[in-house]
């Protein structure tokens, strides 16, 4: 285990994150208070409440889910596109790490990164509706998963872009529709039976759904079939970055 | 001599079908200087690619410092340093920083004194804290040379150090590499430009298409390949070529123009008693001009004279 290499990965991540802390930190905080605003307080006001839960807070876990995939996916891929990008990936394929070492590093990063953007949503949140979390532990176990599934997502979408527009694509074009009808914003129970049946192949929907049972004590679905879900999900992704790792694909001529 | 680099029956065929390496063997020893030469297109960095780890061969074996490139990669690419052809660099970073990325990226532990000696072999130190992107060109190419010094190389590769790098700077280029030389550092430099060769190494490799045409002393090499052509315009026409001349060698071109072939790696180019000989039978001269023959003109005929002497031991 090359473990040198691993930390100068990460914390050449972390550096970056640094260099661009207001982007990385205001840009996120911004626009979740954006939705307080709108969908707490706005909509918030005529649904008075879901599932025995103020629309103000019913709302939190999904926001933080959606920044979190949002920021875990697109960090993880500018880590590994952009050294692609600039031709600077050469170091990586020569330099004496393994797959798994450089995953590691910049999922690692990314998942880090995450995380925090999610804490500091979850901070932010307190200021707008009063929430109160029934299993932490669970939470800080779905938050953690959820970091690293996306992350790993993103290193595969990074891999397979070959430019900014592909690279943006993904995030816009599937990320934000699954996320959406995730159940982020409602109950799966407040949608019409066609979407009701059509949310659950959406693998998103049981991220939220174990999310929001860790902060209110009840879900959509069970809390096993979501680990069953995100853990699936997690181990497709692994399987995928093996698999790249071992062809060179789109990385090694 | 120990061979630290091992390289046999090398293949690379990429996925478009166009074979890059058409079984190259070779074999570099510790502390020496190699020069690939060969045209743009020859394979050059392919070779070096594959040998480095960024390309994958079709088929062969590489050895590293004893360490075969296949079964045991960690300890085959720590012993290596690359200098890429293109500045392919992170141009947001700081210079101190890239540096030290790269030691962490081969294994080793943070060493600021070693970062700053190589800082100021390049002559870089003072730019330590500006990042790549202000750099000039030169500069970033000495960035990446730092990047791969950082980590303590046994062999370094250079692929095309000085393209597109102004006369100046090749010259102190030149003198990085026979620093390293002096340091013990094995390096394998990729050139289409001979008098980079003749300047930096001990042994010349020239590969054409995919193949090692040849692997000489550079002095040897130098010799064969040092024929040049003086050309001589008169300031009048004449009719005949004068005997005295004619003995010597000359060729008459034209009415005003003479030729004359040499070796110029050897002491007695015959020059001078050449161009008495033009005074003493009362020409003038218009001109004078030589020509080495170009690169390619060599190689092909390096590649000719390498095969009649095959046809000979046959």
């Amino acid at each position: 285990m090359n473990g040198h290499a691993v930390a100068t990965i990460y914390k050449r991540e972390m550096q970056r994150f640094r260099r661009t802390i207001v982007q990385s930190l205001v840009a996120p905080v911004i626009s979740t208070s954006l939705y307080f605003v709108v969908f707490g307080a706005a909509i918030g006001s005529r649904i008075d409440q879901v599932e025995g839960v103020s629309y103000g807070a019913y709302i939190v876990p999904g926001l933080i889910m959606l920044t979190v995939m949002m920021q875990g996916t697109t960090n993880s891929a500018i880590a590994i596109y952009f050294p692609k990008y600039m031709g600077a990936i050469y170091e990586m394929l020569a330099a004496p790490v393994n797959f798994f070492e450089v995953t590691l590093g910049l999922v690692g990063a990314a998942m880090t990164k995450a995380l925090i953007i999610g804490t500091i949503i979850l901070g932010t949140s307190f200021f707008f509706v009063e929430i109160s979390i029934l299993h932490p532990f669970a939470m800080v176990g779905f938050l953690l998963l959820t970091c690293l599934s996306f992350a790993l997502l993103g290193f595969i979408i990074g891999i397979w872009a070959n430019s900014f527009e592909q690279l943006n694509l993904v995030p816009q074009l599937i990320l934000t529709p699954l996320i959406f009808l995730g159940g982020s914003f409602y109950s799966a129970s407040m949608l019409p039976p066609f979407w009701q049946g059509l949310i659950h192949l959406n693998p998103v929907f049981y991220l939220i759904s174990g999310f929001r049972w860790s902060f209110f004590g009840q879900s959509d679905v069970a809390v096993g079939t979501s680990l069953f879900a995100i853990a699936i999900f997690t181990a497709v992704c692994l399987g995928v970055i093996a698999w790249i790792f071992r062809t060179g694909w789109r990385l090694r001529a | 001599m120990a061979a630290m680099i091992e390289v046999e029956n090398l293949r690379k065929t990429y996925d478009g079908g166009f074979e890059a390496l058409k079984g190259v063997s070779l074999s570099i020893e510790e502390g020496e200087i190699l020069a690939l030469l060969g045209p743009n297109g020859a394979g050059k960095t392919t070779l070096i690619s594959t040998i480095c780890g960024i390309t994958e061969p079709t088929s062969g074996t590489i050895r590293v410092g004893g360490f075969d490139a296949a079964t045991n990669p960690k300890a085959a690419r720590r012993q290596i340093g690359i200098v890429p052809q293109e500045v392919n660099i992170d141009m947001y970073a700081k210079v101190w920083d890239s540096l030290a990325f790269t030691r962490g990226l081969w294994g080793k532990p943070r060493d600021d004194a070693h970062i700053e000696k190589v800082l100021r072999q390049l002559s870089l130190w003072d730019k330590k804290d500006g990042n790549v992107m202000s750099l000039s060109g030169g500069m970033k190419r000495r960035v990446l040379i730092g990047k791969a010094l950082s980590h303590e190389p046994n062999v370094l590769f250079l692929d095309e150090p000085t393209a597109g790098v102004d006369v100046e700077l090749r010259k102190g280029m030149w003198e990085v590499v026979e620093e390293l030389r002096q340091a013990g550092t094995t390096i394998i430099l990729t050139t289409h430009y001979l008098e980079e060769a003749e300047a930096m190494a001990d042994r010349i490799a020239v590969i054409t298409g995919g193949e090692i045409r040849l692997v000489e002393r550079k002095d040897t090499l130098m010799r064969r390949m040092g024929h040049k052509t003086l050309t001589i315009e008169l300031a009048e026409s004449i009719g005949t070529l004068p005997p005295v001349l004619a003995e010597k060698g000359v060729v008459m071109e034209g009415p005003q123009t003479l030729s004359y072939s040499y070796d110029s790696a050897s002491g007695n180019t015959g020059i001078t008693r050449l161009l008495t000989a033009i005074r003493d039978e009362g020409l003038k001269l218009a001109d004078l001009s030589t020509k080495q023959s170009s690169l390619e003109e060599i190689f092909v005929g390096l590649v000719h004279e390498d095969d009649k002497e095959k046809e000979a031991a046959e």
